[in-house]
């Protein structure tokens, strides 16, 4: 990189976690969500049959 | 006699095709779908377009005559800071739509742009100042463009504040976008700044009337890159908005019955 390796690398590096982050943070938080809410539903449903 | 249409009342009139496209993209649950299934396809063009524009970017382009290999940074300090004021435009507009029309979609979309728009602005900063220190010999200055695209980092986190500390949806919506739609200011004084102002920075290369002053090789990988973080933003707003939904959205009928035929 010519000498400017230090600067160079680090910025696309930042770059790279930053925006993976954006998008595997909220497919997780999706993925959280819809088990718990399935969580719900069959507890839900165990307290009707009981 | 058929009555013209203004004569019927305002719920009996038909609506055009377009109208009732609309109001469908409009309702959650048809959004939710919608956008699960086109998730992997922007996802996978996204990442074709990245991969696309690191290699011309950062093997085929030619060196810089002045600035040598530091330059490379363009190729994501430019489309982050694009981007930074894009999202704010959309986070402004979701959030006027939102405010006049109580669009739930609207609100929805204002609030999962603003801390991606976050990241845009913290990244052209953060990439700024690490192309700043060896050409210009400084990490940071107050100048006009640097000043202004902190300020627009401040504008999110704000939202974002303002977000997190109103506990009802409909209230925290309304009010940011109202702060949403005042800092709208901001954008033409970051743009301009560099001409109204004298700066370290340097003016715009692309995005001006004339033909942009930068060689077509390096042109290419920087439209690459550019595209390249648009399809991210589509991707990470898509993830963002069907998590928002099916949380705001997890005592409705429709919710229920998805999760039960799971």
């Amino acid at each position: 990189m010519g000498g400017y390796a230090l600067f160079v690398w680090p910025a696309y590096a930042a770059t790279v976690l930053v925006l993976s982050l954006g998008v595997v943070l909220p497919l997780r938080r999706h993925r959280q969500l819809t088990r718990e809410l399935e969580l719900m539903a069959i507890q839900h449903d165990q307290g009707q049959i009981t | 006699m058929t009555p013209s249409q203004s004569d019927l009342p305002k719920g009996n009139r038909p609506r055009s095709i377009w109208t009732r496209r609309f109001h469908q993209l409009g309702s959650p649950p048809f959004f939710y779908t919608l956008v699960g299934k086109l998730l992997p396809w922007v996802g996978t063009l996204c990442a074709l377009c990245f991969a696309a524009g690191l290699y011309s970017g950062l093997i085929l382009a030619p060196t810089d005559y002045q600035q040598g290999e530091s330059y490379r940074i363009i190729y994501i300090h430019v489309p982050a800071a694009w981007m930074s004021m894009f999202v704010y435009l959309i986070l402004a507009i979701s959030g006027g739509i939102g405010l006049i029309w109580r669009m739930k979609l609207a609100q929805i979309v204002a609030r999962a742009s603003a801390p991606i728009g976050a990241a845009y602005t913290f990244l052209a900063l953060l990439t700024g100042s690490l192309w700043g220190k060896p050409m210009w010999g400084t990490w940071w200055i107050w100048d006009a463009r640097l000043t202004s695209e902190l300020v627009l980092l401040f504008l999110y986190l704000g939202y974002m504040a303002l977000q997190a500390a109103i506990d009802d949806r409909r209230t925290a919506a309304r009010a940011g976008a109202v702060l949403a739609l005042v800092g709208v200011i901001n954008l033409p004084i970051i743009h301009f700044s560099v001409e109204w102002w004298s700066t370290l920075h340097q003016g715009p290369t692309v995005t001006k009337f004339d033909r942009p002053s930068i060689a077509t090789s390096m042109l290419i990988p920087l439209l690459l890159m550019a595209i390249a973080f648009q399809l991210h933003y589509l991707v990470a707003l898509f993830a963002r908005v069907r998590a928002e939904i099916l949380d705001s959205e997890r005592r409705s009928a429709w919710v229920t019955k998805m999760v039960a035929a799971s």
